[in-house]
């Protein structure tokens, strides 16, 4: 680290430490926030390297091999290390694969709900009344509905695609970041650090996104962490019921509804996918929880 | 307290009109023509599409278009189903039965499980038995649940041959419908082995609904429990001398209860949500599998009655938890 070999940083680390070291110090006395981040890094690291790291192509079907077993139980081969699915695909690879597909609609819906529910909510907070009850009751409207139902009645609309539904998804979640960025505004706004930067002169747009988004911010995290998670699980459910990803992508949800007819006859189909996609979400949740605890002042040592 | 009351009703007004507004402009904003795609692959003739079009009135204007929907809607009248032709009000009153009994019967396993698990993690606080609680918690808040239906399918149905894997009783018996709940009905036929079977189908789909509202009601119901254990009165409690399990049972729990109540009342639409993918799992006949079925078979007026109907019932539901919140607690009253 370059600041420990400069002795003047060091001695002001030491009086102040920094907000990331600070940060870091909290997180990690959270045992299983640390183990979720470790995890998470491992599932970061197959979605980047999947072409690499994978034996075979996940969507190659070796017609010698189908439905066969992981390789610890008898019929199975090092040759598929997990099995093969009903059409001979290898279980490992589509796996490896399927990280891809779902760390990118973690990643997409979280930009796209957290980009435009910040904006909107922005705006609902600093705006006039009128405004603001209009765009809360819109909110309203859209969390009247199940999310589930909701993104599978817009996928129906859009047609079933994986990017349909993570449009789908990153509308159904997008309300919650309206709220909690209003509510966080609305609590900012009346303290004097904010007065004097209006009577410094500050344009309307550097008061929202300079002066009080970054001390919004904390919540927010915590909940795109949380809608990474929720993003993963509705997308699965949405290629289980046949509305996300279209066969033959090897998206963890569609795996599994391929797979259903099987269920009976090779556990292991049904139980690879369900597995990898419990694991991710429980990860995320878990650094979530880390999250908040080391960014939520109010909830600290509680 | 009327104020609030009718501030309440006031919000709940314009989210009513939202509501109808998005449902109405379902079929609407589909891509490409709705009846032709109504229509499907086969096709239809020149008339046949005109008496359409005029029976559904797209060759009006919208607003009127709508203004008739909201007419319709106000009066009960959500249109016809195409496949079954029948209203689609009246389907989904005969379905909604199905997904309250089993959405209940999965509220009451959460509880059950939930209530006392929380309060005993609550108790022994950092112990072994609270971080494998949480930990177990976590895991079922974090499940996919389509896939744990599937699991629980190849070891109890499979492997175990214990239950059955789609339906609500088996198909050996007959009787009429009193309550629309299977598990009373059965037992009225007095038709022997009825009951059984029912609850034979009804356990793994309300054990699968009921997991996530179970991790949410156990770990609500322990921070909740842990806040109100550092209140003076149980201080008070303990000094004097009352026996610890009427200190937790009796003060602790009831004033934990408020939070815990708020957010049983809150999970509604994740029930509503579950009993999607629960119900399509097990063929389990109710809401969420109806409107999925409809989807796939584009039954629009369907899906465009069945949103509305959802919505509205868990905005009227949360309408109430907000209502009855505020007679429990003044606070939220004021504010």
């Amino acid at each position: 680290m370059a600041t420990a070999t400069d002795p003047d940083a060091l001695s002001t680390e030491a009086e102040r430490p920094g907000r990331l070291r600070e940060f870091w110090y909290y997180f990690r006395e959270n045992r299983g926030a640390v183990f979720g981040l470790w995890i998470f890094l491992a599932f970061l690291f197959v979605a980047i390297f999947a072409p690499l790291i994978a034996p075979h192509d996940p969507t190659a079907q070796y017609r010698q091999a189908f439905l066969q077993p992981p390789v610890w139980q008898e019929g199975g081969s090092w040759q598929f290390p997990l099995g093969t699915d009903m059409v001979g695909r290898d279980m490992l690879s589509r796996l490896l694969h399927g990280a891809r597909f779902s760390f990118f609609v973690g990643i997409v819906v979280v930009v796209i709900a957290a980009g435009g529910g910040i904006t909107v909510g922005l705006l609902a907070g600093f705006s006039p009344r009128w405004l603001d009850s209009i765009i809360m009751r819109l909110m309203d409207v859209i969390l009247a509905f199940p999310s589930l139902l909701l993104a599978l009645v817009l996928v129906a609309i859009l047609g079933p695609s994986l990017l349909n539904a993570m449009i789908a998804i990153a509308i159904v979640l997008q309300p919650h970041y309206v709220r909690l960025t209003r509510a966080s505004v609305m609590s900012e706004l009346p303290k004097d650090y904010v007065t004097s930067a209006r009577v410094a002169g500050a344009s309307l747009p550097r008061l929202m996104f300079v002066t009080v988004l970054p001390n919004c911010l904390a919540p927010i995290i915590v909940q795109a962490a949380l809608s990474f998670s929720t993003a993963i699980l509705d997308a699965a459910a949405l290629g289980f019921l046949g509305m996300g990803a279209q066969p033959p992508t090897p998206e963890w949800g569609t795996m599994l509804s391929e797979a259903r007819e099987f269920i009976l006859r090779a556990w292991w189909v049904v139980t690879f996918p369900g597995l990898a996609i419990l694991v991710t979400v429980l990860a995320i949740n878990l650094m979530g929880d880390g999250l908040r605890d080391a960014l939520d002042p109010k909830l600290k040592r509680s | 307290m009327l104020k609030f009351l009718l501030s309440r009703l006031l919000t709940f007004v314009p989210t009513f009109f939202g509501v109808t507004l998005i449902s109405f402009a379902f079929i609407r904003v589909l891509p490409g023509d709705p009846i032709l795609v109504m229509a499907g692959e086969r096709g239809m003739t020149e008339e046949r599409y005109q008496a359409l079009q005029e029976q559904f009135g797209f060759d009006r204007p919208l607003i009127e278009q709508y203004i008739e929907y909201l007419g319709g809607v106000l009066q009960g009248n959500l249109g016809e189903s195409f496949v079954t032709k029948r209203p689609v009000w009246d389907e989904f009153f005969s379905l909604f039965p199905a997904t309250l009994e089993l959405s209940i019967c999965a509220m009451v396993f959460a509880l059950v499980l939930g209530l006392p698990a929380g309060v005993i993690a609550a108790v022994n606080r950092g112990k072994l038995f609270d971080r494998a609680l949480m930990s177990t918690a976590l895991v079922g808040y974090s499940m996919p649940i389509f896939w744990w239906a599937l699991l629980l399918i190849i070891v109890f149905s499979g492997n175990l041959g214990w239950t059955p894997v789609s339906g609500r009783i088996s198909l050996q018996y007959f009787f009429d419908d009193v309550t629309g709940f299977m598990l009373i009905d059965s037992a009225l036929s007095g038709q022997k082995g009825a009951f059984g079977s029912a609850v034979q189908h009804l356990i793994l789909p309300a054990i699968v609904l009921g997991t996530i509202p179970l991790a949410v009601i156990a770990r609500q119901t322990r921070s909740a429990m842990l806040e109100v254990l550092g209140e003076d009165y149980i201080r008070t409690a303990r000094a004097k001398g009352l026996p610890p399990q009427r200190v937790v049972g009796l003060h602790a729990l009831r004033n934990a209860m408020i939070p815990v109540v708020t957010v049983i009342g809150l999970s509604v639409g994740t029930l509503l949500a579950g009993a999607i993918l629960t119900e399509t799992i097990f063929s389990w006949p109710g809401i969420g599998k109806w409107m999925v079925d409809s989807i796939f078979r584009r039954d629009y007026p369907v899906v465009q009655g069945g949103l509305l109907l959802i919505a509205v019932m868990v905005m009227i539901v949360n309408l109430t938890v907000d209502v009855l919140y505020g007679f429990i607690n003044p606070k939220i009253r004021k504010a």
